[in-house]
C-alpha cells in the first residue's frame, strides 16, 4: 500500500526547453524518470504541450553544480562597482554621432 | 488551490530574532527566496504543507473528472475533458517538484497521500453525478482555483511562483470549458437544463469552502500573510469568487441556491447565506461522500504502477551495466 521506500529512487531530472531557433535553451522545470529516454519523453508531454518548443535538454539535477547562495555577495557584487564596464560610462561629444 | 487555509500547518520558528529580521527584511522588499537561500524552518514547513497539499488535489482531482471521460457526450466534449485532466496531472508535477527543492522527496509526499495522513482540498469528495457535474466543475471549481491561484504567482517562494504561473496559464481553458458545457445545457431541453441548475446546486457551497475557514477561524494566515506565501485572505478571495461567479449564473439563467444572496450596494460586493462549516470540517476530517473512494482509487493505480516503476528502474540499470562494458574494450 506504501511506495517501495526500500527501493532505489527515480532520478530528478532537470527540463530545458528552445522555444525556437536562435534562441536559447532554458530551464523549465523538473520531473522524475529513470532514464534519458524516459525523460525526453515525459519532459515532451509535461512541458510541450502548447508549443512551447522545438527542442529538449534533459539532464540529471545530481549532475548540475550550483554556486552558494551564501557566497552571492562575494560572488557578484564586485561586478556592481565597475561601472566602466559599461558604455556609457565614456562620455563621447554628441557631434560624433551614434557610436 | 486548495490548501485551504493550511490545515494543520505548524509555523512556529526556532532561529534568532536577528535571522527573522533579516529574513523579513528580504521578504518586504519584494525579494524571492530561492531553494538553497537560507530561510526560518517555519517558512519551509508552511510551505511544503501547503505546496504538498495542493500537489495531492492536483491528482485527487483528476478522479471525479476522469470519472466522465468516457462518457463524454461528444468527440469535441471528449478530447477537451481529456487534455484537461491531462493538465491537472501536470500540474501535480509542477508543484511536487516545487516542494522537493524544499528537500522533501516525491515519495514521501505519495506515501503521505496514501497513507490519508496528507490533506488535499475538501472539494474533491464530492462526486461527479452526471455530465452537468463536469461543467460545474470546470465553471466552479477551477474558478475558485484561479481566484486562488493567481495571487500565488507572486508569492515568495520563487518556485511555486513560478510553478503557479504556468498552472494559471492553463487553467484559463478549463474554467471556459466548464462554463461553455454549463451554457449549452442551459440553453438545450427543460430536462438539460435541469440538470444544468442540480449541479450548480449542488456544487456552489462546496466550492465556497474551497477557500478555507473565514478569516476568523483560520489561525495560521497571519504568518502566511507576513511571509507573503499568501496574499489575500480566505473571506477576501471567497468574496471576489462570488462577486465575478454569480453575473455568469445570471447570464445563462441560472440561480445560485442561497436565497440570502443579494448584491449590497455600499459593500460593493454580495451578502451570502452562512456556509455549513460543520459540511466542510466533516469532509476534511475524511468523512466525505467519496473520501474512501478517492483514496482506494489513488492505492490501486500505485499499486497497480509497480511493476511499471520497477520495470523502469530494472531496465536504466541493465543499460548502464551494457552501456560500460564496450567501454572498457576499446580503452
Amino acid at each position: 500500500m506504501t511506495p517501495e521506500s526500500t527501493h532505489q529512487l527515480t532520478p530528478l531530472w532537470e527540463v530545458f526547453i528552445r522555444p525556437r531557433n536562435g534562441l536559447h535553451h532554458r530551464h523549465v522545470g523538473s520531473l522524475h524518470a529513470t532514464d534519458p529516454e524516459m525523460a525526453l519523453q515525459a519532459a515532451r508531454d509535461v512541458y510541450t504541450r502548447r508549443g512551447e518548443g522545438n527542442s529538449i535538454w534533459v539532464v540529471r539535477s545530481s549532475d548540475i553544480a550550483a554556486s552558494d547562495p551564501s557566497f552571492a555577495d562575494q560572488n557578484f557584487e564586485p561586478a556592481d562597482d565597475k561601472i566602466y564596464r559599461h558604455p556609457s560610462f565614456y562620455e563621447i561629444p554628441d557631434e560624433v554621432g551614434h557610436m | 488551490m486548495y490548501s485551504q487555509g493550511l490545515i494543520g500547518a505548524d509555523s512556529s520558528t526556532t532561529e534568532s530574532e536577528e535571522f527573522l529580521a533579516a529574513f523579513q527584511a528580504r521578504i518586504d522588499r519584494e525579494e524571492k527566496i530561492e531553494p538553497n537561500d537560507p530561510m526560518p524552518e517555519g517558512y519551509r514547513r508552511t510551505l511544503v504543507r501547503q505546496i504538498g497539499q495542493h500537489a495531492h488535489s492536483e491528482i485527487v482531482g483528476m478522479l471525479p473528472e476522469g470519472n466522465w471521460i468516457t462518457r463524454a457526450p461528444s468527440l469535441r466534449r471528449k478530447i477537451a475533458l481529456l487534455a484537461k485532466v491531462q493538465d491537472e496531472g501536470g500540474h501535480g508535477l509542477y508543484l511536487y517538484s516545487a516542494a522537493e527543492t524544499l528537500g522533501v522527496s516525491r515519495e514521501q509526499m505519495t506515501e503521505e497521500l496514501l497513507s490519508g495522513k496528507a490533506k488535499y482540498s475538501s472539494i474533491f469528495n464530492y462526486p461527479t453525478l452526471t455530465w452537468a457535474d463536469i461543467g460545474a466543475v470546470g465553471w466552479l471549481v477551477d474558478g475558485a482555483a484561479i481566484m486562488n491561484q493567481i495571487p500565488l504567482c507572486r508569492c515568495s517562494y520563487g518556485p511555486y511562483a513560478r510553478a503557479m504561473i504556468r498552472v494559471c496559464k492553463e487553467e484559463s481553458f478549463h474554467q471556459r470549458q466548464g462554463y461553455e458545457i454549463m451554457m449549452t445545457l442551459a440553453r438545450g431541453s427543460e430536462e438539460q437544463k435541469e440538470l444544468a441548475q442540480d449541479a450548480l446546486n449542488r456544487w456552489w457551497w462546496p466550492s465556497l469552502m474551497m477557500f478555507g475557514p473565514s478569516d476568523s477561524e483560520s489561525t495560521n494566515s497571519d504568518q502566511s500573510m507576513k511571509w507573503k506565501i499568501k496574499r489575500f485572505s480566505n473571506d477576501e478571495l471567497r468574496q471576489k469568487f462570488i462577486t465575478a461567479t454569480v453575473p455568469q449564473a445570471e447570464f445563462i439563467g441560472l440561480t445560485m441556491p442561497d436565497p440570502e444572496l443579494k448584491w449590497n450596494e455600499a459593500k460593493q460586493a454580495y451578502d451570502h447565506g452562512e456556509i455549513d462549516w460543520a459540511e466542510f470540517k466533516a469532509v476534511v476530517r475524511g468523512d466525505g461522500q467519496m473520501n474512501r473512494d478517492r483514496l482506494r482509487d489513488r492505492n490501486k493505480a500505485w499499486d497497480d504502477g509497480a511493476w511499471v516503476r520497477e520495470a523502469a528502474l530494472a531496465h536504466a540499470r541493465k543499460r548502464a551495466e551494457n552501456q560500460q562494458i564496450p567501454q572498457e574494450a576499446a580503452e
